[in-house]
């Protein structure tokens, strides 16, 4: 029997960037094939390339055995492939048989496509146990739910291969073994599928055949039952050498930022940080690692006071922070300074000139000025100084933020609060988009600050920058600590599967 | 298709709306040509109204501080990332200010009343526009919807106080008593006089140095208090706002109380400058025109008083056009002056893209 898709010889680039290089792929009929790969492994390339999001540069694409040319979702949807985003694309207010007929209403009038829609869907609610209120309104079903509409949805328009792109990133523990069950029961009547994610746990669990991508190559396809966390983790990640900033060992002093049982739910009401404790130490670096979005940027914006915790404590230098003062300006206060994943939407204002942006968050220091007015002479001086220091180029304080290259601004972050002397530095994504001169200078700078008896929190979804900087790593998956390990003790192996949710006793 | 254009700050600042409002009146020249009037003729006789003659002058000064003092406000709000189209509403709110302040204090002497009917304008419009400001900064109500609401709400409150309430018992008109003399600003030829200098009296009054120094504190206010920074950070950044440890909400409210009290400029100039009363529809719609000079003058105040000028002289110089020529109404200068708005506010990328091909790269490259 001719595989459901075979993709042979899949190329694309974006400018310099080679995401999918030579890429095959075969996934047989009737089974659940899993993709696995960091972030940028070129997953989500392939996957959009195969829905029409994309056109590869080279190679072809068999579906069913016969080539196929996909330029656009509605030729993937013709070929009987269906797609679950990661975010949804259904319209909120709508119910969910609107939903599902939405791009197939069927004639002018809607009376005859809606019933066939509901005699539809009542049929695929009974083959594949499908619970749901076909008539409610899509934005009051909770998330899980949400998806199983997207899931109809492809499935109305008569998919065989059903493509989810980390379709357990939104869920909760048991609304993902819900999916799984639905994916089982998909799979026993004869459709196919394919899931993209970076978890093992869930690949292990589920699928069937399992393919390992990495830096836009397919280095493996494996049998599931064939393999363990480890051998794959291994191949996602790769194996490489470290490139070490010198550090010297250092003894950790009191604690200075301690939190405990904290716990955030997002404005979707979705709990991203469940029952987190730990300290930082003066002296230490903490590496958070985790994969994108299990809760370290939630976790690091609650600890600056940019979101509230719903539950927990934090002390700050042995000081109690109660709830009604743990707001940013207070946090600044006391000397815990951040400098934010997002350096474009919050570390600075893109639009103003880049003296101004040096203050952001500053602006009640005295020093900047005279009781209601800043004195800009002197925050131009200010930044000048500091522009000198870290070799922010070019030399240029009047200039507009946004023309400021991604290692510039963030050196311009790092400067503003690395220079008012933190007992807490919260530190996230620093080597984001940042070019790799810059990468090390920015290291080099928070070892001499870590050195000079700072506290650091680092959070980064670079493995190797974590392994790096860090004296201790904390590994979070799902909103939780999973894992905590000496920086000299850990493999990148071992931290993978942390990250990936695999417990001590699993692995 | 929406890649930023950069251009040089004096051509961003000068030349841009420079080319609009030449486009404008080529635009409104054909609409005047096509009408069967010359407009070269029209033109001259528009300068002429507004600029060439003292008394002409005046009009168009006074007309000018009016626009001031709306431009600022809307420019304030749009600081803070908000459309305040209530300028309208707020004036009106801030001439009832100086009718219950100078007509219930008319014991005190002139340089106390005075300044508290100031005070009163301001303190009404910054009431008028704080709750629009309060619904969008904590309930989310959009602020184009509610100080439009509140714009009407003014003007059904205007009228039933004007005739149930606050009208003079023997007057068939809907106005309040004549304010007291004291409270009076002195008209500029008034104030000239005193130093033996005679010009043709008008309606021009000392607010419009009050509407020069709002000018100059609206200026240090945005761009050099520390109040303006955050305020501008909610603008450009709400997440950054965040970030810093800067309320959105406050900040939101703050703004649009500063905002209500510029417009309340507006009513200062008119009522305690030239009408000494309080009546019906003195705004005549010049909030609206507040919206198209803070667009025009890109929401600085240096900006605003070019384009406040410019619209003084459309609308001073527009009222003489029409009187000399029947053929062109009223009515033909609101079409050039929605011509004007229409090529400043809306067609600004046009002339932006024109203007960059035009100038020599060097005055391109990036500084």
């Amino acid at each position: 029997m001719s595989p459901a898709i075979q993709l042979t010889a899949i190329n694309k680039r974006f400018g310099a960037v080679h995401a999918n290089r030579d890429v095959n792929l075969s996934v047989a009929r009737g089974t659940i094939h899993g993709i696995v790969g960091e972030n940028g492994a070129g997953k989500s390339t392939l996957m959009s390339i195969l829905y029409g999001f994309y056109e590869a540069d080279s190679g072809e694409i068999h579906v069913g055995g016969k080539p196929i040319l996909i330029r656009s979702p509605a030729d993937a949807i013709e070929a009987g492939i269906g797609m679950v985003h990661q975010h949804f694309m259904l319209v909120e207010p709508l119910t969910v048989v609107e939903n599902v007929m939405l791009g197939a209403e069927g004639g002018v009038l809607l009376r005859r496509g809606e019933a066939k829609v509901r005699a539809e869907l009542a049929r695929l609610s009974r083959d594949y146990g499908l619970d749901i209120d076909v008539n409610a309104t899509v934005e009051d079903l909770s998330v899980g739910l949400q998806q199983r509409v997207e899931i109809l949805k492809a499935l109305y328009r008569g998919a065989d291969i059903l493509i989810l792109d980390e379709p357990t990133a939104v869920l909760t523990p048991p609304e993902a073994d819900a999916l799984f069950e639905l994916l089982r029961a998909l799979k026993e009547q004869g459709k196919t599928v394919i899931l993209i994610t970076h978890k093992l746990r869930e690949i292990m669990a589920v699928t069937d055949r399992v393919s390992v991508m990495r830096r836009g190559e397919m280095v493996a396809t494996i049998e599931t039952a064939a393999t363990k966390p480890p051998e794959l983790a291994e191949l996602m990640v790769g194996r490489r050498v470290l490139l070490r900033v010198e550090k010297s060992e250092r003894v950790p002093g009191r604690p200075l930022l301690e939190v405990e049982n904290m716990s955030v739910i997002d404005s979707r009401g979705v709990l991203r940080v469940a029952n987190a404790s730990f300290a930082v130490r003066a002296g230490e670096i903490v590496g958070i690692a985790g994969v994108s979005g299990n809760g370290q940027s939630e976790l690091l914006e609650a600890i600056a006071g940019m979101r509230l915790p719903v539950l927990g404590t934090m002390r700050l230098d042995g000081q109690d922070v109660p709830a009604g003062e743990h707001n940013p300006h207070r946090m600044r206060q006391l000397g815990l300074l951040h400098v934010p994943e997002d350096r474009l939407r919050m570390g600075l204002v893109p639009s103003f000139q880049a003296f101004e942006s040096a203050i952001l968050g500053f602006t009640d220091d005295r020093k900047l000025g005279r009781g209601p007015l800043l004195d800009h002479a002197r925050m131009i001086g200010d930044l000048a100084a500091k522009m000198e220091h870290y070799d922010v180029r070019p030399q240029a304080p009047r200039l507009k933020t946004s023309k400021f290259s991604g290692g510039n601004q963030q050196k311009m972050v790092l400067a503003r609060e690395i220079e008012r002397s933190p007992k807490v530095l919260l530190v996230g994504q620093p080597t984001r988009g940042v070019d790799i001169g810059a990468i090390e200078f920015i290291h080099r700078r928070l070892i001499s600050l870590r050195d000079a008896g700072v506290g650091i929190l680092l959070v980064s979804v670079e493995l190797e920058e974590i392994m790096n900087l860090s004296d201790r790593i904390l590994t979070m998956c799902g909103g939780q600590i999973t894992g905590e390990r000496k920086a000299s003790e850990a493999s990148e192996q071992d931290l993978g599967l942390l990250m990936a949710g695999v417990n001590d006793e699993a692995a | 298709m929406s890649v930023p254009i950069d251009l040089p700050r004096w051509a961003d600042t000068v030349l841009v709306p420079a080319v609009s409002v030449v486009a404008a009146f080529l635009v409104a020249g054909l609409v005047v040509l096509g009408i069967g009037e010359n407009p070269l003729t029209a033109t001259r006789l528009l300068l002429q109204g507004s600029l060439g003659s003292g008394e002409g002058l005046g009009f168009t000064l006074f007309y000018m501080t009016d626009f001031i003092f709306v431009g600022l406000a809307v420019a304030v709000a749009y600081h803070a990332g908000l459309f305040n189209i209530g300028g309208e509403g707020q004036a009106t709110l801030a001439g009832l200010g100086i009718a219950l302040t100078v007509n219930n204090l008319s014991f005190l002497p002139g340089f106390l009343l005075a300044p508290l009917g100031i005070l009163g304008a301001a303190a009404f419009g910054a009431a008028w526009a704080a709750v629009p400001g309060y619904l969008q900064a904590k309930r989310g109500s959009h602020i184009v919807i509610t100080t439009i609401m509140f714009n009407w709400l003014a003007s059904v409150l205007i009228v039933y106080l004007l005739v149930n309430v606050l009208r003079e018992p023997q007057s068939m008109n809907p106005e309040t008593r004549e304010f007291p003399l004291q409270s009076h600003i002195p008209f500029m030829h008034e104030v000239f006089a005193a130093f033996g200098i005679d010009i043709p009296p008008s309606q021009l009054n000392l607010t419009l140095l009050l509407a020069l120094a709002a000018c100059v504190a609206v200026w240090l206010l945005i761009y050099r208090s520390r109040l303006g920074y955050a305020i501008r950070v909610v603008g450009s950044s709400p997440t950054a706002a965040i970030y810093a440890g800067i309320s959105p909400a406050r900040v939101i409210i703050i703004a649009m109380v500063i905002s209500g009290a510029l417009a309340g400029g507006l009513a200062v100039n008119e009522l305690m400058g030239y009408q000494h009363r309080l009546l019906l529809e003195f705004t005549a719609g010049y909030g609206f025109v507040g919206i198209a000079v803070a667009l025009m003058g890109r929401a600085h105040p240096a900006g605003i008083v070019l384009a406040s000028l410019l619209f003084g002289i459309l609308y001073q110089g527009g009222a003489e056009l029409a009187f000399e020529q029947p053929a062109i109404t009223r009515d033909m200068i609101i079409v050039i002056g929605g011509i004007i708005i229409l090529f400043a506010g809306a067609l600004d990328g046009l002339f932006r893209r024109l203007v960059a091909r035009l100038l020599p790269r060097p005055a391109l490259a990036r500084a």
